[in-house]
């Protein structure tokens, strides 16, 4: 049998073949119970670019949902307070086209916002506090609600369930502590300023 | 090592600092006259953030009476110091006032109208302070409101509390004072060169001495390394002088040029065991111990060609800047910007009304010619030169690059955090590219980006968590639903049976009796 196999090549090359497929196999069967992901890492993956605002703008009732969908072959563009630039990098990720956002969604602001309760006119009545997704605001029925600044996503969720509409959407304005440097005017700008004579002739490309 | 000029005769081994300039010094003119103190002012400012951290509270009101070194604004949080009253008289006005700041915007602040008096509270001097141990000495220095005087104005008692997890082996007093025009610290070590080794001493006594203590200067202030030499003589301080370059005077600069060590990124100089503080914090801590003295005035450098008398003068912190310059000859006309911090670092200022505060080490009133307009930047020609003057040997070309195509990622991958923003790499530039301004910017938005997913992550993470609270309370409300039914069920089972049990009872019980 061995002389056989030794003295026949094709045999021999098969035999050798078929060693090594069932070795391969056995390592990557292991190799697949070994090293399992758990759950959907694309879903991961996309939820952390996604705003967090957990606004369900996008028709699902939250980020993750809404990653979850994407995964699922939803359109990238429903995020509007993420905007174009959660769309670029969703279209950078998964590796499709970038697509205009959906206006159907809503329009992106592009200034932050944050809810704030007109204190004296809240009655007490708990129908924010359902609807914040963050749980953001704290109070209790009959009792003043507030809204906790730091933890509001500037969702808008908690205005329209509000029966006396005491809330107000505010935007976030820059102070002295969250002031930043500006990125200084580009150089060809300055170049073109330069030739003061030349300004205001010929029409630009 | 070439390096090593003549000028400097001691026997420790220097490090060279990798790259650095050397721009005009301008430091003779502002000092050719004595030290004085500054007229107090009618009016004192005192915003409630002079220190890295969290503003101080305010713990006066309006129409309060103070006295000079009375707390007005005590420390909020654990990086925070509390605000001393600079001169006695009433409180008139807790408001936002313009003060130092890049942006031009204006912060809350006490205001004081002085009485003139200037009466001060009593002040708890400490006669012996080796009698205390670390901690009393550290709840002083922060009682004191000191923050580094030397242009940060992080909290000088958080610094120096690192030391019992890390024993600290090196504490550098640091009197480089690197920037042009700027004497403060030169002439606070010419004059109180005593006070300086007496702060050495009591900072190597609260670090339960360290194996080195060393002050470092450079060797562009004959006077100063003079006279703390003479004061050091009968101490174990060594005074190292080392050549003068721009920006020695850095923390973790000085560090490299002192002992060779290199902070890591990121990191702290206690993780090394070194300690570094300013001479002019070092001056303010003695003083808070020894005296009880709480911070409420300093020295600060008037230079300029707006202004007719260029010298250094003791001012109280919240002297407005208007009141300064008035006393100085300042001609508005003249002046192209005033500047506050030295003319490489310092911060254009926007309002004459700020007041000085812990930071301030110059008022700079400069002339179109000191200052000119910077031309308009050109194309980088990628000449290297940047990289060449880097102290922090960052690749400033690369940075530009990727500052400009605001790319997140490869400006972190490249060390942007390590910039200390010194603006050599904008001094050497032969295309005038303001680099500097891109890297704070850049900064500045990657700060930004990274609170803005500290903030996402806390949102998912709340979202989830709320999902989770509805999700058991759903499951609870059923569980108690499928009990009430399943008690239902029961009752009804029970009275079912007890109703076939009454029919079929008397039956039974009947049969005897027929």
């Amino acid at each position: 049998m061995v002389e056989l196999i030794l003295n026949s090549p094709i045999i021999l090359s098969l035999s050798v073949l078929s060693g090594l497929a069932v070795c391969f196999g056995a390592i990557l069967g292991y190799a697949a119970v070994r090293f399992r992901v758990g759950g959907d890492p694309i879903v991961d993956q996309i939820d952390n670019l996604l705003p967090q605002t957990q606004c369900g703008q996008c028709g699902h009732p939250g980020c993750r949902p809404y990653a979850q969908a994407i995964a699922d072959g939803d359109a990238i563009n429903k995020c509007p307070p993420g905007g174009q630039t959660t769309v670029n990098a969703l279209a950078d990720l998964l590796d499709i086209e970038a697509v205009p956002l959906d206006q159907e969604h809503g329009e992106e602001s592009g200034m932050k916002k944050v809810a704030y309760i007109r204190e004296d006119e809240c009655i007490g009545c708990t129908k924010c506090l359902q609807a914040c997704p963050v749980d953001a605001i704290v109070g209790a029925a009959k009792q003043m609600h507030t809204v906790l600044k730091g933890e509001c996503t500037g969702c808008d969720l908690c205005v329209e369930p509000c029966p006396v509409d005491c809330i107000d959407m505010l935007p976030v304005v820059t102070g002295i502590g969250n002031w930043t440097w500006e990125l200084p005017r580009g150089s060809a700008q300055q170049v073109m300023e330069l030739i003061a004579t030349d300004q205001g002739r010929g029409v630009a490309a | 090592m070439s390096q090593s000029s003549s000028r400097v005769d001691n026997q420790r081994k220097i490090w060279p600092l990798p790259g650095g300039i050397h721009p005009p010094e301008h430091k003779q003119r502002s000092l050719q006259k004595p030290l004085v103190d500054l007229s107090l002012p009618a009016q004192i400012v005192l915003p409630l953030s002079q220190h890295i951290g969290a503003p101080a509270k305010a713990v006066v009101s309006v129409g309060d009476r103070v006295l000079t070194g009375q707390v007005i604004a005590e420390a909020a949080g654990a990086v925070s110091v509390p605000v001393h009253a600079a001169t006695s008289g009433t409180v008139v006005a807790i408001e936002e006032r313009p003060v130092i700041h890049p942006s031009g915007m204006s912060a809350p602040c006490v205001v004081i109208e002085s009485d003139g008096r200037d009466q001060w509270v009593e002040l708890m001097p400490c006669e012996d302070y080796t009698k205390l141990d670390a901690q009393a000495l550290l709840e002083k220095i922060r009682a004191a409101g000191i923050a580094g005087m030397g242009g940060a104005g992080f909290p000088a008692a958080i610094k120096l509390s690192s030391a019992p997890a890390q024993k600290i082996s090196t504490l550098i007093i640091n009197g480089t004072e690197c920037e042009p025009y700027i004497t403060a610290d030169d002439l606070l070590m010419q004059t109180r060169a005593e006070e300086v080794i007496a702060g050495t001493q009591l900072l190597a006594h609260l670090l339960d001495s360290p194996k080195e203590v060393l002050i470092g200067i450079e060797d562009n202030k004959p006077a100063a390394i003079e006279a703390l030499r003479q004061a050091a003589k009968d101490t174990t301080i060594e005074v190292v002088v080392f050549p003068t370059k721009y920006p020695s005077g850095g923390e973790k600069q000085l560090i490299h040029i002192l002992t060779g060590k290199e902070v890591p990124s990121g990191g702290l100089p206690a993780q090394l065991g070194i300690v570094c503080q300013n001479v002019g914090t070092t001056v303010a801590i003695y003083r808070a111990v020894r005296y009880g003295e709480p911070l409420i005035a300093r020295i600060t450098t008037v230079a300029g060609d707006a202004v007719t008398t260029e010298r250094n003068v003791r001012v109280r912190l919240g002297t407005p800047v208007r009141h300064l310059l008035a006393e100085h000859g300042y001609d508005n006309t003249k002046a192209a910007r005033l500047v506050i911090g030295g003319p490489m670092m310092g911060v254009t200022l926007t309002d004459i009304d700020a007041p000085l505060i812990k930071t301030s080490n110059s008022v700079l009133a400069l002339g179109a010619q000191e200052s000119p307009l910077p031309p308009p930047s050109q194309a980088c020609i990628r000449c290297g030169m940047c990289a060449e003057a880097c102290p922090t040997n960052l690749m400033p070309q690369q940075l530009y690059w990727y500052a400009q195509a605001q790319d997140y990622e490869r400006l972190q991958a490249h060390n942007l955090a390590d910039c200390i923003e010194c603006g050599a790499c904008s001094f050497v530039c032969p295309s005038k590219i303001p680099l500097v301004q891109y890297y704070r910017a850049s900064k500045g938005a990657l700060r930004q980006q990274q609170q803005d997913k500290l903030k996402s992550d806390q949102s998912r993470a709340r979202f989830e968590a709320r999902k989770a609270r509805i999700e058991r309370e759903e499951a609870e409300k059923e569980a108690k639903r499928l009990a009430r039914k399943a008690a239902a069920d029961a009752k009804k089972r029970a009275a079912q049976a007890a109703q076939t049990a009454a029919v079929n009872a008397p039956a039974v019980e009947l049969e005897p009796v027929e």
